[in-house]
């Protein structure tokens, strides 16, 4: 790496650039599908640079993440539908719940490890699914739409640029947010456990409470991500927590390559656009989807962050 | 009283199906140590052949054999494809590779039946009511539906524990490289107990059809609770995934059957008809939990892993 301009890192930045040039773009050429289109993603893309905190950095499989999404869109709905429409109560409420949810399961979930952890926080997710489904005074299986976004003061979330603009500077923080604490002593602890849990003990770190707070912030910050995405679509059903959904965040993360700071961020363009894109062609995309995914893990397991390491050494 | 006894049957029939769809799961990962979503989607597809089958062939029964049998060349070739190259591989892989499969199979019975349900109606001298005891009728398909998976439930423990092939199985969990130095044909082996494990969930896809729609994501849906009966079982372990089974079919009926009432009792009416539905449904999770805390390995650990 010394002093070297690898491909993965020149990618990195002109991903980066590009995400924060598009509204121009985008007001040349006046697409306003574009923009809708990647405030979605860069929504997405923080939930899935959350989960890779937790699923690339520290070894824990949790096939249940959407939930956080789900229960981050649900505070701000929720409160929409009572009449509190502040976003400085709304928001924080949003955090709360999802990093007690957090908190409730990893201390559960966090006592077994490999296949238990993965359909337990698939269980504990699906169970939150039932209930929401269950609320019928919030909207039930139809979901509940919202008819005012957030207010921030000065912040206008009804302007689209102005609310891509916000996404963003959220997602480049959380980021940063993972940078810093990958890079802490908390963050190697965490690394140190998913390589060897054991040898970590033995050493004398209590892995469990390092990785519950990790699994606390990785689910806090899908919870943000989950109040943004409530507030671009204006609905919320609980479809946004279905199993599948925290398939795709699983998906992004090793599609754009595990345990990289950026690689999420990646996963979720590509996977996003795909979508767009195969959807376009065909009616029974996921057809194409499918297969292609199982190509991906049986021959190209770094995903894209791994294939740019590649050139680097070609 | 009536109703009671109505409700307990028809947890234990749904305990036993369900027990049918996780005793394919739990046996292709305590064998193969392979995690499979994708199981659902046999589950479905099963459903999805009995409904075509015996509309070809105007026989419930013909068309339910055909089905079986289907199914089990869907897993098979699953396996000969896709699952062989997962062995040993990461379970995350396991995990991605089998969602990837969930889309296929999902998108393929849209592309072959389209987006609406199929319906799979009973033959009259099943669909007739029962009596089980003096004034109590019950459903003879509900009937014939427990009295089926206990069959095979008998069956499935006599393959495992009493037969060569069963001592092949277990030998093949427990050291598959020493097996197959042994002159044992280890992935023939393994493409019949994972054809095996499809042909349970579609058995459990089929016998579940004349009761619900046939419909896509039908297995996304009851795989949920594969995977809980399997944790609080403990992976691995067919025994387990009986006992487990059974509990949570029996607690998830009963508990939508009578806790609104129970709640009532506690709650004001209206605060209780709000609070039911989303507080029954969270039943069979909490005794998940319960058993995470008191023993994380679930129930019956395979001792051997």
């Amino acid at each position: 790496m010394s002093g070297r301009f690898s491909a993965r890192t020149l990618a990195a930045v002109v991903l980066l650039l590009a995400l924060a040039l598009l509204p121009l773009y985008v007001d040349l050429t006046g697409s306003r599908f574009l923009l809708t289109l990647f405030t979605r993603i860069i929504i997405l893309a923080l939930a899935a640079v959350s989960l890779n905190l937790i699923l690339g950095y520290g070894g824990m499989m949790s096939f249940g993440h959407a939930v956080y999404l789900g229960i981050g869109g649900y505070s701000v709905g929720i409160l929409a539908h009572e009449g509190i429409f502040s976003g400085f109560i709304q928001w924080p409420i949003a955090l709360a719940a999802s990093a007690l949810f957090a908190l409730v399961i990893g201390a559960l979930s966090l006592r077994t490890r490999g296949v238990y952890f993965i359909m337990i926080t698939l269980a504990f997710a699906q169970m939150a699914y039932y209930v929401v489904a269950g609320l019928a005074r919030y909207g039930g299986d139809d979901g509940l739409t919202i008819y005012k976004r957030s207010q921030f003061g000065a912040l206008n979330l009804s302007n689209k640029t102005e609310f891509y603009y916000f996404c963003l500077a959220l997602l480049y923080a959380s980021m940063y947010l993972v940078w810093r604490i990958v890079n802490s002593r908390f963050g190697l602890v965490i690394q140190g456990s998913r390589s060897n849990d054991t040898r970590m003990r033995a050493i004398g770190f209590p892995t469990f409470r390092y990785k519950l707070t990790c699994f606390v912030i990785a689910g806090t910050m899908c919870g943000l991500s989950g109040a943004l995405l409530a507030n671009h679509t204006d609905f919320v059903s609980p479809a946004m927590m279905y199993w599948t959904r925290s398939g795709d965040l699983i998906i992004m993360v090793v599609l754009g390559g595990m345990g990289s700071l950026v690689g999420p961020v990646f996963g979720a363009v590509v996977l996003l656009v795909l979508e767009e894109t195969l959807s376009g062609i065909t009616e029974y995309w996921q057809i194409i989807l499918g297969p292609l995914l199982l190509l991906v893990v049986l021959f190209a397991r770094g995903g894209i962050d791994g294939l740019l390491g590649k050139v680097r050494h070609a | 009283m009536t109703l009671f006894i109505e409700q307990c049957l028809n947890g234990l029939q749904f305990g036993l199906l369900l027990f049918m769809l996780a005793a394919g799961l739990t046996l292709v990962f305590g064998i193969m140590d392979l995690v499979n979503l994708a199981h659902g989607s046999l589950y479905m597809i099963g459903a999805y052949f009995a409904a075509t089958f015996s509309a070809w062939t105007g026989s419930f029964l013909l068309g339910v054999a055909m089905a079986l049998g289907g199914t089990l060349l869907v897993g098979m070739a699953v396996e000969v494809i896709v699952m062989r190259r997962l062995y040993g591989r990461d379970h995350l892989d396991h995990v991605l590779a089998t969602f990837g499969l969930i889309l296929f199979f999902d998108e393929t019975v849209r592309l072959i039946w389209g987006p609406a349900g199929l319906s799979l109606p009973l033959p009259s001298w099943l669909n007739a009511p029962v009596q089980i005891l003096p004034g109590i009728y019950y459903s003879a398909y509900k009937l014939s539906i427990i009295i089926v998976s206990l069959a095979v439930a008998a069956g499935l423990y006599i393959l495992v524990m009493r037969t060569r092939i069963g001592m092949l199985i277990r030998a093949g969990a427990s050291n598959r490289e020493m097996v197959g130095a042994l002159g044992v044909n280890i992935k023939l082996l393994y493409t019949l107990v994972f054809g095996l494990g499809a042909a349970l969930a579609g058995l459990a896809g089929l016998m579940q059809a004349p009761i619900l729609t046939v419909q896509i994501g039908m297995g996304e849906i009851i795989i949920i609770l594969a995977f809980v009966i399997t944790v609080i079982g403990g992976i691995g372990s067919i025994r387990g995934a009986f006992v487990a089974a059974i509990f949570v079919g029996l607690i998830d009926t009963l508990g939508r059957a009578f806790f609104p009432d129970l709640l009532r009792v506690v709650l004001s009416p209206a605060a209780a008809s709000t609070a039911a539905p989303a507080l029954s449904s969270m039943l069979i999770y909490l005794l998940m939990a319960i058993v995470l805390v008191v023993k994380p390995e679930g129930l019956f650990s395979a001792s051997n892993k």
